[in-house]
């Protein structure tokens, strides 16, 4: 078995062409971004407009629930009989699949500011825009970019899995290999895929620790002691 | 700028009724304090000024214009306000937070933050903290830059929710007193809220006494709510030594300050048989000598015992009263403004002057 992944892996034929590993690749990566960022202009701005004015919160909080429980392959396929295009069908599904973390996060991430950081600022004399931007935003961010890495995560496993609908990407190995019985190539398949998410969430991690402000950190930090101590 | 409640009352949509007619004028430049137990409408009232809650019935006049007028936020970034925990911003600097209304108000950053750096200083703050996050301070530090947040809007009236409640008492008496050298040089009409009577009778030149159902149960001087309780309720949550705490509000102008044997630190003592009063070079108390100790060569601080609370010539009677009780020699040293001790009394003459004075002298 050992054997046959090595082989699959250091095989010229892998690493070139329609059906090599850069394009697969690359072709996954981009089914994910295109996805995470239709989701992200969905989801991000109703969850910012129901945290910051806590209106729609239940309504928010159980259309994310009926979303979860639908299955992904069902609707994808769903989908595909619907638009006969496996790729719009595909990239619906991901981005209904992407919703709900993001959205999750972004609600979550507001309703965590403090109601007395809220009050401040309102006291202060800013008005509903200056108040999300310069308060909610930057405190929230850490759950909002939690969320984004949740959905990510999600979209790397179901773009492989949603090849079955004729989609490119790291699936078609799982799926092609399965179809030869190539046991070698549907492992590299899974390998790869949990590599790309691994990566991708490492680059996630950077890009929040890199984004979340330093005093929110500090913040955290502080709480976090409080509840050990 | 005074401020006028007229007729107002808050119900909350839940039904709950916060505050009952309430009529009060609150003079310009004074320190007004509501007080009353939890729930009494305090902090409803408070924000009924800036327009944070809206009333159901009634008007509140800002030196005499309707406060539903103008437009919500720009009276809110002209009224100073100090939010019950800080509330401040957790992921800008202390020096952002201090500069929140200046650049509201559209200043250029390098003026906000040079008038946010000089309101640290203000507020009794070094100047490094600036750079710090709130969650590197501590509570009283936080409380502090509260305080300077809200007077970065250099508005001639401060709200104040309970701004020192979080810090333990010596703390916030430090904090009472930096708000009162505050006021006497910015003379800003404050409204404070507590539910402590004693802050309230510290910092008030006019206390209102709320009481549960959010009506006015007495409004006066401290030494006037201290004194003439309008009723039982008053009487109850003013506390049982309301009359010691009303010394506070009497003079101790005719108390006889008497001469006391002194010692310098340094010098050579002698003996005596009685107490005497060790002084340094610029003539300011340092302690006690006891009867009859003996020294050899010079008089160090060792050699004393430490002395009693002091008391300032010219300040309220219950300062002198506390001096002779706390020292050891059972003569309460007087100071003059400087510091340096100019006599002693005993609590005898001091009793003696507030049993001639029944009424008291208010201040
Ligand atoms: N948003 C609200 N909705 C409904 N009821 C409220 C609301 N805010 C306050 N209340 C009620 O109004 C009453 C007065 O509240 P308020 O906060 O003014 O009291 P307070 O005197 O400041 O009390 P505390 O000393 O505990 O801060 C209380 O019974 C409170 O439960
Ligand atoms: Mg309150």
């Amino acid at each position: 078995m050992i054997g046959e992944i090595v082989d699959w892996f250091t095989s010229s034929a892998n690493w070139q062409g329609a059906d090599g590993v850069p394009t697969r690749v690359l072709q996954h990566l981009g089914y994910v971004l295109l996805a995470l960022v239709l989701a992200s202009v969905i989801a991000v701005p109703i969850g910012l407009y129901v945290g910051h004015t806590g209106r729609g919160g239940v309504l928010l909080v159980g259309s994310g629930n009926v979303i979860r429980a639908l299955p992904t392959l069902g609707l994808v396929t769903f989908l595909f009989l619907l638009f006969t295009d496996s790729d719009v069908a595909a990239i619906i599904g991901l981005v209904v699949l992407a919703i709900p973390p993001i959205l999750a996060g972004t609600y979550a991430g507001l309703q965590a500011v403090d109601r007395a950081v809220v009050d401040a600022a309102e006291g202060m004399g800013m008005r509903g825009g200056q108040r999300l931007w310069q308060i909610e935003v930057p405190i929230a961010l850490p759950l909002v970019l939690g969320g984004v890495r949740n959905a990510v995560l999600q979209l790397v496993a179901t773009a492989a899995v949603a090849a079955y609908v004729g989609l490119g990407g790291l699936g078609r190995y799982l799926l092609d290999g399965l179809a030869i019985l190539d046991y070698g190539e549907v492992a590299a398949g899974a390998i790869l895929t949990a590599l790309l998410a691994i990566v991708l969430d490492i680059v996630l991690a950077t890009i929040q620790r890199a984004l979340v402000p330093r005093g929110v950190r500090l913040a955290e930090a502080g709480t976090k002691k409080e509840v050990e101590a | 700028m005074g401020i006028e409640f007229r007729g107002v009352t808050k119900k909350y949509p839940d039904g709950t009724v916060a505050v009952d007619d309430l009529n009060l004028t609150i003079e310009d430049g004074t320190i007004t304090v509501f007080v009353g137990p939890s729930g009494c409408g305090k902090t409803t009232s408070l924000r009924m000024i800036n327009r944070m809650v809206e009333p159901t019935s009634g008007t509140i006049l800002l030196d005499g214009a309707d406060v539903r007028d103008s437009d919500a936020a720009l009276l809110r970034r002209g009224i100073g306000y100090v939010i019950q925990h800080a509330g401040l911003f957790p992921h800008r600097t202390v020096l952002s937070n201090v500069a929140t209304v200046p650049l509201l108000s559209g200043w250029d950053k390098r003026k906000a933050r040079e008038r946010a750096a000089e309101l640290l200083e203000t507020v009794g703050l070094p100047a490094e903290l600036g750079k710090r996050y709130p969650a590197q301070l501590s509570g009283g530090q936080q409380q502090r830059v509260g305080v300077a947040r809200a007077l970065a809007a250099d508005s001639p009236v401060l709200l104040m929710d309970e701004p020192f409640s979080a810090v333990d008492p010596v703390v916030r008496e430090g904090l009472q007193d930096e708000l009162l050298r505050l006021q006497s040089q910015l003379g800003k009409t404050i409204v404070f809220v507590t539910h402590d009577i004693d802050e309230a009778v510290r910092l008030g030149d006019k206390v209102a006494v709320l009481r549960v159902g959010g009506r006015l149960a007495q409004y006066g001087t401290p030494a006037d709510v201290l004194r003439h309780p309008v009723d039982d309720f008053v009487a109850g949550f003013v506390g049982k030594d309301r009359g010691y705490r009303g010394l506070s509000f009497l003079s101790a102008g005719d108390v006889l300050v008497e001469d006391v044997p002194t010692v310098r630190v340094g010098g050579a003592p002698g003996e005596s048989a009685d107490w005497r009063l060790a002084v340094n070079d610029e003539g300011e108390p340092r302690g006690w000598l006891p009867p009859s100790s003996t020294v050899d060569g010079e008089l160090s601080e060792s050699d004393l015992v430490a002395g009693g609370s002091l008391y300032q010539q010219g300040t309220p009677i219950r300062g002198a009263l506390d001096a002779a009780l706390s020292s050891p020699a059972s003569l309460g040293v007087v100071v003059d403004a400087d510091g340096k001790a100019i006599g002693v009394v005993t609590a005898r003459q001091v009793l003696d002057v507030i049993e001639n004075h029944p009424q008291g002298v208010t201040r």
